[in-house]
């Protein structure tokens, strides 16, 4: 396989932990990537908030329907089973504990796993969306993030200086580097990506966390 | 009587200062007819409910640009930055809304509730003025119904009577929509004869509409185009 971009590499890792039978909700971003990298065997049902339960794959450009769209507006096809309905019971849905994993973007995490992800004062980041509904309802929360921004800064920080999504911890962070998991209010390392390093991690991230005895990939 | 009706005929039950809920996520599921037609139309001061403001000079994005909207009630502007820009220099009043609690709003404007509890929003700062209460151990907050003058929805198919289908992913907030305003006007693709629609598949049955109309805009077009 060719090398994978950086958000496909997050993308691969989270799709690692979907199991047969999840009803899955992706958020916009690289949570969307997350479908190419489930393993035709495993059997999950993707949700959109937009109304949609068994979205497929996204179509060739010549069978391109715009009106059949997940939550990011990309256009996306319809699997065996499929069903529609409207928004109030999609949230009814969501809220109501029968999605089981959301797998979220974020602009920030801290260091007690809370995400900040739908705004940035000042800026035309102005969009909950679905995120906040997600975060209260699904059973189990991973997010998916790059380790730093753009221009470098950590964003699994030590406290969000954006507004929190709200007060649910998520249960994984996944970046490129390294794999978190978030139990008790606290942070700990369980597994470094391929070729990262834990010198690497230390530098780029300004949460406080602790390291998982026998992490994988991790080399003393 | 007849709820077949031309959008030159609906637009004028438009008003200034009016508050209209608009059906679609984005441009999809919106009724890009109306729309159009409101952008001829002499109107202001709009008060606008809807998951998003169109999207940059499309859809309902033209009406803001136009300056025709005071205030934008929705869930997520990040893909029309326009909004943001308007917030940001005072010009536009923004009430953003967790999408899910802006569907439950809605739809529990349609079924008569007085609110309703949810845990959404807890421990943010869209918690902001909102009552709290604890109940099986954990903090909800509640939130009020949302109604409005004039609902624009969109659906894929209405019978003369006016039950509707709807297509795909384009259903999304116009059935709710259809419950929660005085006046419901939805424009659809094709108008069939009362009885040809399987009653088991009507989404929106008929007292909840109003006036139909025709669609003359495909959404094609206004991607494309703007």
């Amino acid at each position: 396989m060719a090398d994978l971009s950086v958000s496909d590499k997050i993308a691969k890792r989270a799709a690692q932990e979907l199991r047969s039978g999840d009803v899955v909700n992706l958020g916009i971003g690289i949570p969307t990537r997350v479908t190419d990298f489930v393993p035709e065997d495993l059997n999950i049902h993707v949700h959109t908030e937009n109304g949609m339960l068994e979205v497929g794959p996204s179509p060739a450009a010549d069978e391109v329907d715009p009106n059949l769209v997940n939550a990011g507006k990309l256009p996306v096809t319809e699997k065996i089973g499929a069903s529609y309905f409207h928004s109030a019971d999609s949230f009814a849905m969501i809220r109501g504990g029968h999605v089981d994993v959301a797998i979220l973007g974020a602009l920030q995490v801290d260091q007690e796993g809370r995400i900040a992800n739908w705004a940035i004062p000042g800026q035309t980041i102005l969009g909950v969306g679905g995120a906040m509904d997600l975060l209260v309802g699904a059973r189990k929360i991973i997010v998916t993030t790059t380790h730093t921004t753009k221009k470098g800064e950590p964003k699994i920080v030590d406290k969000c200086t954006f507004p929190l999504t709200g007060d649910r911890p998520a249960d994984l962070i996944i970046t490129d580097l390294c794999v978190f998991k978030c139990e008790n209010g606290r942070l700990t390392l369980i597994e470094l990506m391929p070729g990262a390093t834990l010198e690497q991690v230390k530098e780029r991230t300004t949460a406080r966390f602790e390291i998982a005895v026998g992490a994988k990939e991790l080399k003393p | 009587m007849s709820k077949l009706k031309t959008v030159e005929e609906v637009l004028p039950l438009i008003r200034s200062g009016s508050t209209l809920m608009v059906g679609g996520f984005g441009l999809v599921g919106a009724p890009l007819t109306l729309i159009k037609g409101l952008e001829e139309h002499d109107v202001r001061d709009l008060t606008i409910i809807s998951n998003n403001i169109g999207e940059p000079g499309k859809g309902l994005g033209k009406l803001l640009r136009d300056g025709k909207i005071k205030k934008a009630i929705g869930s997520y502007f990040t893909s029309n930055p326009e909004v943001g820009e308007l917030y940001n220099q005072s010009r536009l009043e923004v009430e953003l809304v967790p999408q899910g609690t802006l569907a439950e709003r809605i739809r529990a404007g349609g079924a008569g509730l007085g609110g309703f509890y949810t845990r959404t929003s807890v421990g943010t700062l869209l918690e902001k003025g909102k009552e709290k209460r604890e109940l099986n151990g954990a903090v909800y907050v509640l939130e009020y119904p949302l109604k409005a003058d004039v609902a624009l929805i969109r659906a894929h198919k209405a019978d003369e009577l006016g039950n509707l289908v709807y297509y795909k992913t384009a259903r999304n907030f116009n059935p709710i929509m259809a419950g929660a305003a005085d006046l419901v006007i939805a424009e659809v693709d094709e108008i069939v004869p009362a009885g040809s629609l399987d009653p088991e598949s009507v989404v929106t049955p008929h007292l909840y509409v109003d006036h139909i109309v025709k669609a003359t805009v495909r959404i094609e077009e206004v991607l494309n185009n703007g």
